[in-house]
């Protein structure tokens, strides 16, 4: 069977999964058996059958998994955003099929060499470190939650580092192909523009308070650098300078701080200074309310979980437990509803695509393409990592977006460009295989 | 470059993995512990998703629910029908405020979480069909009518009464003054902290029946006669001198009214019209220690056994500086001044009630309980309470001797205002000074039944800030609630 049949099959397969939950969703919302949610099935289903199109169009050899992997996260995303919030589901469907146009807009656009994009790498590198400023420029900024993360152009609001994000990964990729020789050797003048880079990460940290890009960022800077090299001391010094530049900056970043405290001691015996209100307060009643709420949801998923629809996220009189369930949290509310068992499986599906990704890295035959591909796999697991374990609370808590999860446009239409690389990643290395 | 790769490629498979091992710790390791975190919402939520069981007495309704609908799920609130009546003993359960009483002690029970594997086995299926799950529900033994007497009696009065059925240990009247309605608690308590009564603070909530520590004055006097007769020292005629007082350590300790002295009397006179020095006497004869632990058989020293949360309900004994202190050394006590009620000696009325209960029940003391039966919502009985005896604090001849001395006590005694024209009635006063005038705790300790018969009632009855004897303040209140107990009407 072709790649692109198998693609089809499974994403069928995909399709049968996702149309239960979208039912089961739908149905213990009413009490009773009602087909409002074949419409949603069927949309969703008919976009990925047309990314499903355009790829064998476009990358007719590229990996037949990937695409159903997405299909499959992206469908269980929507779910819970509807089941948490209606409107935003109805939104974040829009947001799919827009990201699916983004995705046919790349695979076109690159379809016969995407090297090219190597040859503009500075332009990404630079374009990277002015989106990720962007936020910070007085009048286009908005901090939202005090973290200076999007903006506003006419009614559109977006978080430009979900695009930096990809833009660094392909300058990285490109200026590590070029330089790694050197590099490996260590010849100190190479190093220049990676440390402009480390030193812009560091002045986005204190210009955004948002410690969850800048170590996704720096995370992904450092694994490619690694993957470049093969010089591990380089990852060390790397987070030793990332670790004393926090260090030194600590004292005025106070996001960070309470972000920490409340990561180490999330529940306190005795009233503590509220960063809230100013009062005294039981920490788990101020600053670490929504990290508590949220493990709370999740342990009440126990080993089955309640099933879709029958959480809880409400207080006895009505109100919602925890705020942002349906972007940063998100994870919180699927764990309490699948439980152990449908947390794991969807964390499995994760773990497929990273694996899928790192293969696509492995067989790819030039260096910019194995660094791409790579790059953007690694971020991918580590943006999974940092909010999924802030939630779990692994790692202090740091509101990004769960990939394909997360309601927010910026975050599905970045996603989907990344998952357009990737297939045009592999389908090259395939096509071109030497026999 | 491949190697690199492979180990980039395991880096990030392993941050997810570390994400599943995360997930699996919350969900199963810490989830127990998270879920009885008080601050814990969705187990508050889940909680009044349940039906929770109906709480009864004999023909009345204590507590039931009222159904809300909120966001398509349905929650049950607690309504209490009889308001003040029984609040002591059924208490409440409310979002706000948590639970209080057997709605707090028997919550498993009522939300159905305390079952057998059948029971659990109905209760999942209930939960997987969407059905709501249907507690269990509690009838208790307490008797409405008496209960409403009680409070009738009590007034604005602080204090309480604790009525069981000594042949078998029911609790039939826990009335405790004042009282509050639990329909107020959810949405208004700030009515429930207004409520005033005659002392300061009010503290409604407070279960005075098994939460009151008061002093027991003269009503000890029957532990301290159980031990002397249990001694075999002692014989209800013994003879004893009263010159009007005692001397213990060195002090003089007067009797009630110094000016008229007894002179040559029995200790059975001694007990009919409480005389203080004979006790006392008798006191410093038998030592602290024996008759403490006279009171340990009666049940002090421990939390009166009833089906109530164990924080409404205090040991009685010996209290020093708050604490609950038994003496190592006979010489540490007053056994003088202890033997009629003073020292540091603090009681309950419901361990008083179990005094007089075990006396008259001819020395047999019955473990007191609220809960008559369990039944499932089907209608099945889960559970019925067997009686059950607690100890033999006093032998069946003793027995029979000291119900007699108290028995006269309310024939031509002190506690003739509780006599009931009909029925055999035996009780005991106490008068618990403070040393500030109108301050006294006063107190009626009695049993009652048909002549011939077993006593059906025995009850004790505490009053705070009287300024007249127990004879004539909680004597009356007594003999009310016991004429209510023994002769039943229709329902109030």
């Amino acid at each position: 069977m072709s790649a692109r049949n198998r693609e089809l099959a499974t994403l069928l397969l995909a399709g049968l999964v996702a149309s239960t939950a979208f039912a089961s969703a739908w149905i213990s919302g009413l009490a009773t058996v009602d087909y409002g949610w074949l419409p949603w099935a069927a949309l969703l289903g008919g976009i990925f059958l047309v990314a499903h199109v355009v790829a064998r169009w476009t990358v007719p050899d590229a990996d037949p998994t990937l695409l159903p992997l997405v299909a499959l996260i992206s469908a269980i995303g929507l779910v819970f955003v509807y089941r948490i919030e209606p409107g935003d589901g109805r939104r974040q469907l829009v947001w799919i099929a827009v990201g699916v146009a983004a995705f046919a807009l790349v695979l076109f656009w690159l379809r016969y060499d995407y090297r090219v994009l190597e040859r503009y790498k500075y332009v990404f590198g630079i374009s990277a470190i002015v989106l990720l400023m962007l936020p910070s420029v007085p009048g286009l900024g908005q901090r939202v939650n005090g973290v200076k993360l999007w903006v506003d152009i006419g009614p559109l609001r977006f978080q430009p580092g979900e695009i930096a994000k990809i833009f660094l990964v392909i300058f990285l990729a490109g200026y590590l192909r070029d330089k790694r020789e050197a590099l490996a050797r260590g010849r100190l003048k190479d190093f220049g523009p990676l440390l402009a880079i480390w030193g812009a990460a560091m002045l986005v940290l204190v210009q955004t308070s948002d410690l969850g890009s800048a170590l996704l960022n720096f995370g992904i800077f450092l694994a490619m650098v690694y993957a470049a090299t093969g010089r591990l001391s380089f990852v060390l010094a790397g987070l030793a300078l990332f670790a004393g530049g926090s260090a030194l900056l600590y004292d005025s970043l106070s996001r960070v701080q309470q972000r920490v405290t409340v990561w180490l001691q999330p529940w306190t015996d005795e009233k503590v200074h509220c960063s809230i209100n100013g009062l005294l307060e039981y920490r788990q009643n101020c600053d670490s309310y929504q990290l508590v709420k949220s493990l709370y949801s999740i342990a009440n998923g126990g080993y089955g979980g309640t099933g879709i629809g029958r959480g809880t996220f409400e207080t006895v009189d009505g109100t919602p437990l925890i705020p942002y369930l349906q972007t940063d949290f998100v994870y919180s509310a699927i764990a309490q509803e699948l439980g152990l068992i449908g947390a794991a499986a969807v964390l499995l599906l994760f773990l497929a695509l990273v694996a899928r990704g790192m293969r696509v890295a492995l067989v790819a035959h030039d260096g910019f393409s194995k660094l791409l591909a790579a790059g953007l796999t690694f971020g991918f697991a580590l943006q999974t990592f940092i909010i999924v374990g802030g939630v779990l609370r692994i790692v202090p808590l740091t509101g990004i977006t769960l990939p394909f999860v997360s309601y927010g446009g910026s975050s599905v239409v970045s996603n989907f460009v990344m998952l357009a690389l990737l297939l045009l990643v592999s389908h090259r290395a395939v096509r071109t295989a030497p026999t | 470059m491949n190697g690199q790769l492979i180990r980039v490629g395991w880096t990030a498979m392993a941050l997810i993995i570390a994400l599943i091992v995360g997930t699996t710790y919350w969900q199963t390791w810490a989830r127990p512990g998270l879920a009885s975190r008080q601050d814990n919402e969705i187990q508050r939520v889940a909680e009044f998703q349940v039906r929770r069981g109906l709480i009864l007495a004999p023909g009345r309704v204590l507590a039931k629910n009222r159904i809300v609908k909120r966001n398509g799920r349905k929650l049950y609130f607690r309504r209490y029908p009889q308001g003040r009546l029984a609040v002591h003993v059924v208490g409440y359960s409310t979002v706000s405020r948590a639970r209080a009483g057997l709605e707090k002690s028997l919550n498993g029970v009522l939300t159905g979480t305390e079952r057998n594997l059948g029971g659990l086995v109905e209760r999942q299926l209930d939960e997987a069909r969407g059905k709501p799950i249907v507690g269990d529900t509690v009838v208790t033994t307490l008797d409405l009518h008496g209960q409403q007497v009680a409070l009738q009696q009590l007034g604005r009065t602080c204090g309480a009464v604790a009525a069981i059925d000594p042949r078998d240990g029911r609790l039939l009247v826990m009335a405790s003054s004042p009282s509050y309605n639990p329909n107020l608690v959810e949405n208004d308590f700030g009515a429930i902290s207004k409520i005033t009564a005659r002392c300061r603070p009010a503290a409604p909530l407070v279960n005075r029946a098994s939460q009151g520590l008061y002093p027991p004055g003269s009503t000890f006097k029957v532990v301290t006669a159980s031990a002397a007769l249990e001694s075999n020292r002692f014989t209800p005629a013994s003879e004893f001198d009263d010159p009007g007082y005692c001397i213990a350590y060195g002090k003089r300790v007067n009797n009630f009214d110094t000016s008229r002295p007894f002179g040559r009397l029995s200790l059975a006179t001694a007990l009919k019209y409480s005389v203080n020095s004979v006790f006392c006497n008798m006191g410093k004869a038998l030592g602290a220690k024996r008759i403490l632990d006279q009171a340990k058989k009666f049940g002090f020293y421990e939390r009166p056994p009833l089906e109530t949360p164990d924080g409404e309900r205090y040991p009685s004994g010996l209290y020093d500086k708050g604490e609950l202190w038994y003496p190592k050394r006979n010489s540490d006590v007053d056994a003088g001044r202890m033997a009629f009620g003073q020292e540091r000696m603090l009681v309950t009325p419901l361990q008083m009630a179990m005094v007089a209960g075990a006396i008259g029940n001819a020395g047999i003391l019955m473990r007191p309980y609220v809960v008559d039966r369990i039944v499932s919502p089907r209608g099945t009985t889960v559970s019925k309470t067997e009686p059950e005896r607690m100890d033999r604090p006093v032998g069946p001849v003793n027995a029979r001797d000291i119900a007699n001395m108290m028995v006269s006590a309310v024939q031509g005694g002190t506690g003739t205002a509780a006599q009931i024209s009909g029925y055999r009635i035996g009780g005991k006063t106490g008068t618990a000074e403070t040393g500030v005038a109108g301050q006294n705790t006063t107190w009626f300790i009695a049993f009652a039944g048909l002549p011939g018969k077993r006593p059906q009632v025995a009850i004790a009855v505490a009053l705070e800030r009287q300024s007249l004897t127990g004879g004539a303040t909680a004597a009356p209140i007594a003999r009310a609630v016991m004429e209510a107990l023994l002769e039943p009407r229709a329902n109030p």
